[in-house]
Formats: C-alpha cells, structure tokens, sequence
C-alpha cells in the first residue's frame, strides 16, 4: 500500500494544571492572561502520529497538525511540529465565535479532502467543552471507519489497523481498513518533550493561513451559552479547641 | 533519615506517569494542590500541610537522643521543672490545649512530635510545650523563665535540618502555632504583616489572591511557619529572584528572654536610624529573642512562567549557560538549578520515571523564568535558547510547553533529595563556595572516597557522591548518599569537607543554618574576632542564656 497521510486535529485550550474560573457576566470562562496550552488528548494524537512514523512497519509519508482558532493557536502547531508533524495548516477564527463540533468536523472533512490524508487521529475530547463529538461526526461525513478511545493502535502493512479501544471497565479490540478516523485516550502513550533542536526546526517547518472562507464554509452557531456557573464552593470546616471540643462536635453532628 | 512509608509517599508523587492511566487525574486534581509539586524546594521536600508525612508520626522511640548522640551536658545552672511551673503557665495560657504537660503526668505522645524532628535525627527530652496566642503571653512566659532560670526553644513548623527547633534536654518548647493570624496586606507598597506563626503556605495563597507572592518558597511550605523561615533566614528557591530576607524582611515583633517587646513591624523600605537589630533576630535560631510578627516586602506575582530543562558536558558550560541566562534572561530569571549527572540518574533509577532527555550527560539544569508578559517572556527566552543551542553550550534541552510538563521538570530537581535516601542514608552538605570551584568538592570527595575503598564496587558502603543546588546563590548541596550511616565514612567525610571549603573562603552552612549540628564547625566560615562579638551580642540580649541554649555558637 502506499504511506500514510496523517492529519492531526489540534485545539488550543486553557492549561489543564490552571483553575478556569468564570467571567463576572457569567457568559463564558474568563481567558485572558491565562495560561493555555495544547489539548491533552491532542498531544497524545501527535505522539501517535509520530510513534507510528517511528515504528517504520507502514512508511508515513505526512504528518499534517491542524487547527482553527485564534492567531494563538499558532503557538501549539509549532509545538506539534516540534513533537514532529510536518507542516501546519491554521484557520483562523475568531474568539467570541468558537466553532461547534459540527462546524469542525465539516471543515476537517474539507482538509481532508484537500490534502488526501488517509488516516485522521483526534483527541476524543477537548477539554474545555468536553463535547466528544468531532471525531464521530467526521467519520460519518467521511463515511469512513472509526475507532474511539483508542488506547493502542497497529497498522499491518496492508493497510489493517487494528485499535485497542477503552470501553467501561476494559477494552474492546477493532480492526478495519484505511481510511480511518482514531480518537485517543489517556492510555495510548506518554506524550514526548519538545526538544530544543526540534523548537528550533519546527519555525522552519511551514505552516499555512487559512480562513473559513478558503474552505467555503460558513459556521455560525447553532448553540448560545446562556449562562455559566461555578460549581458551589466546598463549605469551610469548623476548628476545635482539642480533643473534647472534637467529641463534642461530632456528637452534635450525629457522627458518634 | 527518610522512612520507609515517607519514602513510598514521596515516590509515589514522583513517579505519577506523566499521563495517568485514567480520566481522574483531568477531573479530580484540584489546581491549587498541584502547585505543591512545581514548589521549588531548597532541600529536601518536607511533609506537606494536607501532606501524607506528617500524618503518620513514626514510632519515635527509635530516633537517639540528641543527648547522647552529641558530646553535650546538661547546663546545671537552669532549673528542673516543677509542678509549680507548669501551674503558673496554665494560669496565663488559660486554655487546656494551650499547655502540653509531661511534667504532672504522662503526656509522652503528646509531646513526641515537639520533640523530634522531621528528620528523625534529633530528639529532646522536654516535658512541657506552651503554645501561647498573644506576643504579651510570650512576653510573660520569656520573663517567668529568665526569672528562673528555665530554659526554652521557640518552634515553628519544625521542619528545619540541623536541630534548631527541637530541645537538647528538657527545654521548654514554646511552638508559635497559635499566632497564626494575617494582620495586614498592603497592596500598593506589597507590605504583609503576620504573626510569626502562619504557614508559609497559607501566606503565599492569601497573597496570590492579591496577585502578589512570598519572597520565599521551599519545599516546606505546607508545615513551615514563616518567623521560623526568618528566624533561620531561610533561603531557598526565590532567592535569586527576590533577594535573601534579609532584605525583604522591614520589620519584626520580637519578645526579648526578660519579658521585653521590641514593637518594629516597620513598613519602611529606607530606615537608616541607628544599628539594624533586626538583622541580628533574621537567622538568629531564636537565640536572642522570640520573633512574634514580621512584616515583608512581598513583590508581584508572575502570571508567566516558562521552564527548561538543558543538558550541558561540562561545568564550564555549565558556568557560561548561567552567564548566558543572565545577560538573555535577566530581570525574569527567576531559578537556575544545577543537577549533576549521577542525581537525575539516581531520580531516574530509583523512581523509574523517564528522563526529559535520552542518553547521559554529566550535568543537567533548570531555568525558570517568571515575568509579567507571556509574549516578551517567550520571545526572550526562544532567542537565549537558540543561542546556547547555536554555540553548543548545551547539547540537549527540553522546554515545558504547558503546566504539567513544568512540574514534570521541577520533579527532576525536587525529587532528587528523597530519592538520595533510598539505600539508607544520606550525609548531607549544604555549602556556599565561590562559583567556579563549586562542583569540585564533588569531585574531590569521590576521589577521596574511593581511594579509601568505600566506593566504586558493588557493594560498596557509599552509593555515590553527588551535588545539586542552587546554583544562582553558588550554594551547593553535597550529598553522601550511603547503605547506612558508618563512623568510617564519618571520619573521611569530617572535618575534610570543612576544611575543603575553608580554603576557598566558602561557607559550612549556606542556608540550612547552624542549629546543634553545625555548631561545632562555625570556626571554619567565621573567625574568632567574630565568634567573640557573637558572643557578646547573644550575652547583652541574653545574659542568663536561657534561649535555645547548647545550639548555634
């Protein structure tokens, strides 16, 4: 058969690590001087991306890391490409108006097309709408095979790929024929540190500016965010004085 | 020196797989508890306030008595405790958990964690812990004991390493962990007023609420208080950054042994009106007085923090990577952290987590950059990387590229001291020696200890010899990592290591203070004229030497 033509869906999110906290208009998260950085689940799609280069047993022709968002999300296709994508491809689309998951699948249906790329590996999940949606919506107007929650993934030379996928307490192992759509899980594998020789190559490596636009799409959204709240704080305990405070407590508590 | 269960604790936090094996991690960690981790620790990482060490006191019964294992009598001039005594304490104190009495019965658990530290290398026999709420109780308790002549060690956290905080005999233990009170936060000029006895932790996030930091951080700081961080004159990781508290420290509260209270919780940054005095309670061990409440200079929180991680061939490069980063990165370096090889080797081996960089390389190191705009911070930081790369002073690197992976990177350099520990032992240095001899005495030691046989085989008494630290302050941390603790090795180690840094006009005790351990060997760092005007300072402060007595100088 012949190489791979991998995409790899990116998205920019707030860093995991930080603490979002919601805007005073209750309208959406606050994300300005916040830290953000790749999508975790992402991060795992490109390591995969690359191990499957590694591995050598199919040869992997392209590596492609996309995203659509904001001239920010720039900064994490030089990170993909650092981990070892090839060339990026970013469409810029405005903060105020994120896209949906269907309006990403159809865009990514397009990139797919335009770059002919046989296998799309993605994060089963961003973690900041925790939608889980873009991968499956893909594949159906691809109308191609899919494999979600992939926690090992094999292609034979013949163009097999067998996926280990996490299902409710265990796994569930599939195979099917290329063209695939993969989304990831946290199992597949432990993302690499971007190293400084690659830092460096990956500002070489290209990276094209796109719109919604040069892709004939429009994508206003279908949804508006009514309101966004934080869950009630934890109620703060109560300090005793000692030992016979303590009983006492826990006797008005009924807890003895 | 670690325990096993604190050991297993330690591990277990170090070798979380970068991306665990199921969904909670993302869901259950809370944010603020993860920074526990990018804590940058001076030495060694600490039981942490919500932390699983401290909970589980171990049978102290097994640590020696400081007593016995020093050459150190008990002073007769101080008086035993009475029943009496401990009547008059209960008296003022009024509160019942106020007093920890072993005097008129038998409180000996109750007593052991204020008698033992951390480290399970220095245990007191006191019978009596007060733990007073006010600096008018402290200041009556001082006078009771100067009166008669009872002698008392002041307590913070007790996290230190040298013996500082834990009595010799039956000296009073006076815990300040009742004065744990914020006063004041300012937050034009950043001045931050507190009782002596609030966490270090407790501090730094009240003030990140105000988008403002602590000068200090270590790997304490869920246990340690911060007058015992002045008191000690705590170092640690931000002191590149920020400064030693010597500076940052504007002023104190401080109750003197006859009952005195010396009220200078000045906000002042420019006081030049008569001698410092404070300065001599900053790093004074409570030798002098009893730090009530101090007020400091706390700069701007950085809302942008990078980290790398580099590999480097030599010590040399090592050195010219440190000028780099100062002349690149300046005002927003705030940590460069010196690993040599056989530490992340021995980080690796022990915990079996994977390296940031393949292959072995003889020393490794962690810059930190925190500044006020993620975009020029970057920017700063991509054109030092390129250059260090460019003119190979560093062969490898690796740049976090989100939070994780900072604290990934951190865990290089904090897990070193637990994972010292894992064979039995560690003797431990924490020496200032001028910056270009200071990896030697790493080298020195290992030749020395494996021409006497100890070192090198198999089976060998001592692991290795390695050296870490903090290599912005020139403070390096010599450590011995051993099967077991051995007077043979002692006698090689001691007072050659002293006499090592003598000769380079280092110092014995850089920032761990000098406490019962050290004591001995400030001859080596200070000069008798000095140790005479110490001593003359601790005696117009003191006279009746009832304060931390057989410790410090």
């Amino acid at each position: 058969m012949s190489g791979l033509r991998i995409l790899v869906p990116v998205k920019r999110v707030i860093d995991y690590a930080v603490k979002p906290r919601v805007n005073r208009a209750q309208t959406a998260v606050e994300t300005t001087s916040v830290k953000h950085s790749m999508n975790p689940f992402d991060e795992l799609s490109i390591e995969e991306a690359v191990r499957l280069r590694e591995r050598k047993t199919v040869p992997v022709e392209e590596i492609i890391a996309f995203s659509a968002g904001p001239p920010k999300a720039a900064d994490i296709l030089r990170t993909a490409m650092a981990m070892g994508a090839d060339r990026g491809i970013h469409v810029q689309v405005d903060e105020q108006t994120p896209l949906e998951p269907l309006g990403v699948a159809k865009l990514l249906k397009k990139v797919v097309e335009a770059s002919n790329s046989n296998l799309v590996i993605l994060g089963k999940q961003s973690i900041d709408d925790d939608a889980g949606q873009t991968g499956q919506m893909l594949a159906g107007l691809l109308d191609w095979a899919q494999a979600t929650q992939a926690s090992k993934v094999e292609i034979g030379d013949g163009g097999e790929v067998t996926v280990v996928k996490e299902v409710d307490g265990g796994v569930e192992t599939v195979r099917a024929k290329l063209p695939m759509v993969i989304t990831t899980d946290l199992r597949l594998n432990e993302p690499r540190y971007a190293s400084l020789p690659n830092i460096m190559k990956a500002k070489k490596k290209p990276l094209e500016k796109k719109t919604l636009k040069d892709f004939d799409l429009e994508a206003a959204p279908r949804l508006k965010t009514v309101k966004v709240t934080e869950p009630p704080p934890r109620k703060g305990g109560v300090k005793v004085e000692d030992v016979d405070g303590m009983i006492g407590k826990l006797k008005e508590l009924g807890a003895l | 020196m670690a325990t096993s269960s604190r050991l297993v604790t330690s591990l277990r936090r170090i070798s979380t797989p970068r991306v665990a094996p199921s969904f909670q991690r993302f869901r259950f960690r809370p944010a603020n508890q993860i920074r526990w981790i990018t804590a940058a620790s001076s030495e060694p990482h600490q039981p942490d306030a919500d932390g699983t060490v401290k909970g589980a006191p171990a049978p102290a019964k097994t640590i020696a008595f400081t007593s016995e294992k020093y050459d150190v009598q008990r002073d007769s001039k101080y008086a035993q405790l009475s029943e009496d005594h401990v009547k008059y304490f209960q008296e003022l104190l009024g509160s019942e958990s106020a007093v920890v009495d072993g005097v008129s019965k038998d409180a000996t658990e109750d007593i052991e964690p204020f008698n033992s530290d951390w480290m399970r290398k220095y245990r007191g026999h006191t019978k009596l812990v007060l733990k007073p709420q006010t600096k008018e109780e402290v200041s009556k308790i001082l006078k009771y004991c100067n009166d008669n002549m009872l002698a008392v060690v002041p307590q913070g956290g007790n996290t230190g390493l040298v013996g500082g905080s834990v009595p010799v005999f039956d000296e009073i233990v006076i815990n300040l962990q009742k004065m744990n009170k914020i006063r004041s936060f300012d937050d034009v000029s950043g001045v931050l007023v507190a009782d002596a006895g609030v966490i270090l932790e407790v501090a730094d996030n009240f003030l990140a609420e105000h988008n403002a930091i602590f000068p200090l951080d270590l790997g304490a700081k869920g246990s340690c208080q911060i007058g015992g961080n002045v008191s000690t004159n705590a170092g640690g990781l931000r002191l590149l950054r920020y400064g030693s508290l010597h500076g940052n420290v504007l002023g104190i509260e401080a109750v003197l042994p006859d009952g005195r209270i010396i009220e200078d919780l000045s906000k002042l940054r420019k006081n030049n009106t008569g001698y410092d005095l404070k300065q001599l309670f900053i790093g004074g061990e409570g030798t002098i007085g009893i730090i009530t409440g101090v007020s400091i200079l706390c700069p701007q929180r950085s809302p942008a923090v990078n980290v790398a991680y580099f590999a480097l061939e030599s010590y040399e490069q090592v050195q010219k990577a440190f000028k780099e980063a100062k002349g690149q990165l300046s005002e927003i370096l705030s940590a460069f952290e010196l690993m040599d090889g056989r530490t992340q080797r021995i980080v690796h081996d022990v915990t079996g987590k994977k390296m940031p960089l393949d292959g072995d390389h003889p020393f490794y190191v962690l810059i930190e950059t925190s500044g006020s705009n993620a975009d020029h911070d970057s920017e700063k930081l991509q054109a030092f990387l390129e250059h260090v790369m460019e003119t190979e002073i560093v062969s490898d690197g690796v740049l976090a590229q989100d939070q994780t992976q900072i604290q990934e990177l951190w865990s290089c350099r904090e897990g070193v001291t637990e994972c010292l520990g894992h064979w039995g032992g560690t003797y431990k240095y924490d020496l200032s020696i001028p910056i270009a001899e200071m990896y030697q005495v790493v080298n020195d030691l290992r030749d020395r200890l494996t021409e006497a046989g100890l070192l090198g085989k198999e089976d060998s008494p001592v692991i290795d010899v390695v050296g870490y630290g903090h290599m912005g302050d020139a403070n390096i941390h010599l450590n011995i990592p051993v099967r077991g603790y051995d007077k043979k090795i002692e006698k090689l180690l001691e007072p050659w290591v002293f006499e090592w840094v003598q000769k380079r006009n280092g110092s014995i005790s850089a920032e761990h203070g000098l406490g019962i351990s050290k004591k001995p060997f400030i001859g080596y760092s200070r000069t008798e004229t000095m140790l005479g005007l110490m001593r003359q300072i601790k005696d117009t402060y003191d006279p009746n030497g009832i304060m931390n007595p057989y410790k410090y100088i």
